[in-house]
């Protein structure tokens, strides 16, 4: 199955990955009228110092702890994706306790988001890759 | 200093309806221009910090950044420039030599925009090269005379070394050090998956790409950085560089700043030293030196390496290469004013040094008129800026191209031209680690492999219309060229006819 990685050698902590996945999710066609004047949520992470940067975003596990903790049964896989279910989430936070990877997080309006590989948005391919400037995420199969 | 006389040179324009403070042009600029005001929840920036780079302009993903010339205006005239003017004020600021990066950037005149291109009507087919084989291979090095056989009149194939090249363009050199890691490996991918060359530079060659190395020239300059036997025999060709085109006359000097880690190896000297080359070969001052030199790194070499003879193209190069062309070397490569460098003093690079057009031609005549042009190929440099460029200089008599201007543009260079700051935004002309990662070679290789395979392609459409399926028949053939607004004088010296004639 093809995954987002991370490549950490040519990531340059520019955090563009993090904007275009918000804008992505955002459900507007203009970036402006998505992010301007508004707090973000992307399900993409940089994280890093000043000598090392990577972009963390779910590794769509194939034996995942946050499905298995998943007290609504919100989160699902389907076809090795893990996915979410917005209006089962309840809010427990218990995923974002679980993942070892911290790839899950809190939305808008208090249920949970993560990565669906820009398989369920408009953008049909994971917008921090294609809007990446350094090759430094990459969508394939390992 | 209380006053600053310099009113900043651009000015950055936010269009603030767009911004949306995502700060990615302050993370990546590396001059520190754009800062975030947190507590308006807004970008703000400081012009007098900014070179011009675009970096931001290209990375902002609203596009709402653009930098503009400032139109502040100086009381300037005819005689007073404003650039004369600002440099002055900067000179009597520092009271230093005044330095600048690439080439020279003056109106003088650019004899490629000056030359137009045959094409054939009616008396002579063009060939179209979608449909007819084209031939664009050259081979570089000192060709025979004539054919000679052996005792069984088997035809004597023992000729001198030659380097083979799929088109005829090589990337020139630029040195680890003057810029980066990635850039080299980018230009030493690039050339390998082309079937041309790159050229070291004289900072030596890093470990890790002597595998590049029959895609190579090493270069041997007068301050001999990492030349040691391994490093000639690495290469498939071996440069001695006499002179460079944006600084005829004068060394180099590599901050002491740039050499850290790899490069101070690679250089094979002490870090954080100044990498000084000497305006001289310290063993060069006649022909016979020169010949020497040539002779010795054949030796060292086996006689396996063609020689290349780089010098800047200056008054009296016809009578120079002359000498080079009797000196041993196999070939000679010329530099002209235009040429590009990390650093240079200004009033060198902009008033030393002659057109590269004009020095191909009085050196393509005079080697012919001596009946010593199969001694030597000719490669030409010094901003070729398009396939149309190679096409002229291969028809004005040159066997080659050196470009590299056109190659850093391809590596994302905007051509700031403050490469001797070390703060090289895009990753090229800078040794800061966080800079130099900006540069992926699997990008900057793809983008040249791109750049060259456009250019091949456009050279043969340039050579099919003239009705000529390979490059050999191209070279020299100034029939093919016309002058355009161009006096007697200069027809003269470029050996061809006016438009119209």
């Amino acid at each position: 199955m093809k995954r987002v990685y991370a490549n950490e050698k040519w990531c340059l902590g520019c955090r563009l990955c993090e904007y275009n996945c918000a804008f992505a999710n955002s459900g507007e066609v203009n970036m402006v009228k998505a992010l301007k004047g508004k707090p973000i949520f992307p399900r993409i992470h940089v994280d890093g110092d000043e000598s090392i940067n990577f972009a963390v975003s779910c590794r769509h596990c194939k034996d995942p702890l946050c499905v298995k903790s998943c007290i609504s049964g919100a989160l699902s896989i389907k076809d090795g994706v893990i996915c979410i279910d917005h209006n089962k989430c309840v809010g427990c936070l218990t995923c974002i306790l679980v993942c070892p990877y911290g790839a899950v997080s809190e939305g808008k309006n208090g249920v949970v988001q993560k990565c669906e590989l820009c398989l369920e948005n408009s953008c049909g391919e994971p917008a921090c890759v294609k809007g990446c400037p350094n090759n430094a995420i990459v969508y394939e199969e390992r | 200093m209380s006053v600053e006389f310099l009113y900043p040179e651009f000015e950055v324009i936010r269009n603030d309806n767009r911004c949306i403070a995502c700060r990615v042009c302050e993370r990546q600029c590396a001059n520190v221009v754009h800062s975030y005001d947190s507590d308006n929840g807004i970008m703000l920036s400081d012009e007098t910090k900014c070179v011009n780079c675009q970096r931001c302009v290209s990375l902002c993903p609203t596009r709402a950044l653009k930098i503009v010339k400032s139109d502040c205006t100086l009381r300037e005239n005819a005689n007073w420039k404003d650039a004369t003017i600002k440099e002055i004020y900067k000179q009597a600021n520092s009271g230093g030599v005044l330095l600048s990066s690439m080439g020279n950037p003056n109106p003088l005149p650019v004899y490629w925009d000056k030359i137009l291109i045959n094409a054939s009507q009616v008396t002579n087919p063009p060939i179209d090269p979608l449909r007819e084989p084209m031939e664009t291979k050259v081979f570089l090095g000192k060709k025979p005379e004539m054919i000679s056989r052996d005792e069984n009149g088997k035809i004597k194939c023992d000729i001198s070394p030659q380097l083979e090249l799929s088109m005829p363009i090589m990337f020139s050199a630029m040195s680890y050090g003057s810029i980066s890691y990635n850039a080299h490996e980018s230009l030493a991918r690039a050339a390998t998956e082309l079937g041309i060359l790159y050229n070291t530079g004289e900072g030596g060659l890093h470990e890790d790409f002597y595998c590049y190395g029959e895609n190579t020239i090493v270069q041997v300059a007068s301050g001999r950085f990492g030349v040691y036997k391994d490093y000639l025999e690495a290469g498939a060709a071996v440069e001695i560089k006499m002179g460079q085109g944006a600084k005829p006359g004068i060394g180099g000097h590599l901050p002491g700043t740039k050499i850290v880690g790899d490069v101070s190896r690679t250089r094979m000297i002490p870090e954080g030293s100044d990498a000084i080359s000497p305006a001289p070969h310290h063993d060069i001052y006649s022909i016979e030196d020169l010949r020497q030199l040539v002779l010795s790194l054949k030796e060292a070499t086996e006689y396996k390496k063609p020689v290349i003879v780089k010098v800047a193209a200056v008054h009296n190069i016809a009578a120079i290469a002359s000498g080079i062309a009797r000196s041993g070397a196999d070939i000679i490569a010329i530099d002209g004013f235009r040429g590009g460098t990390g650093a240079a003093p200004t009033r060198i690079r902009d008033n030393v040094g002659i057109p590269i057009e004009l020095a191909l031609a009085s050196v393509d005549q005079r080697l012919r008129d001596e009946g010593i042009r199969n001694n030597v190929s000719l490669v030409v440099g010094g901003s070729i800026r398009s396939a149309s460029d190679v096409v002229k200089a291969i028809a004005l008599g040159a066997d080659a191209c050196y470009v590299a201007t056109a190659a850093v543009l391809a590596l994302g260079c905007h051509l700031c031209r403050t490469c001797q700051s070390g703060k090289c935004n895009w990753g090229i002309a800078t040794q800061r680690p966080e800079l130099v990662k900006r540069l992926n070679p699997d990008i900057g290789s793809k983008r040249l492999v791109n750049l060259m395979t456009a250019w091949r392609h456009e050279i043969k459409e340039l050579m099919g219309g003239m009705g000529i399926n390979s490059i050999e028949s191209l070279r020299g053939n100034r029939l093919m060229l016309r002058g355009i607004g161009l006096n007697e004088k200069e027809l003269q010296i470029l050996g061809i006819s006016h438009a119209g004639e």
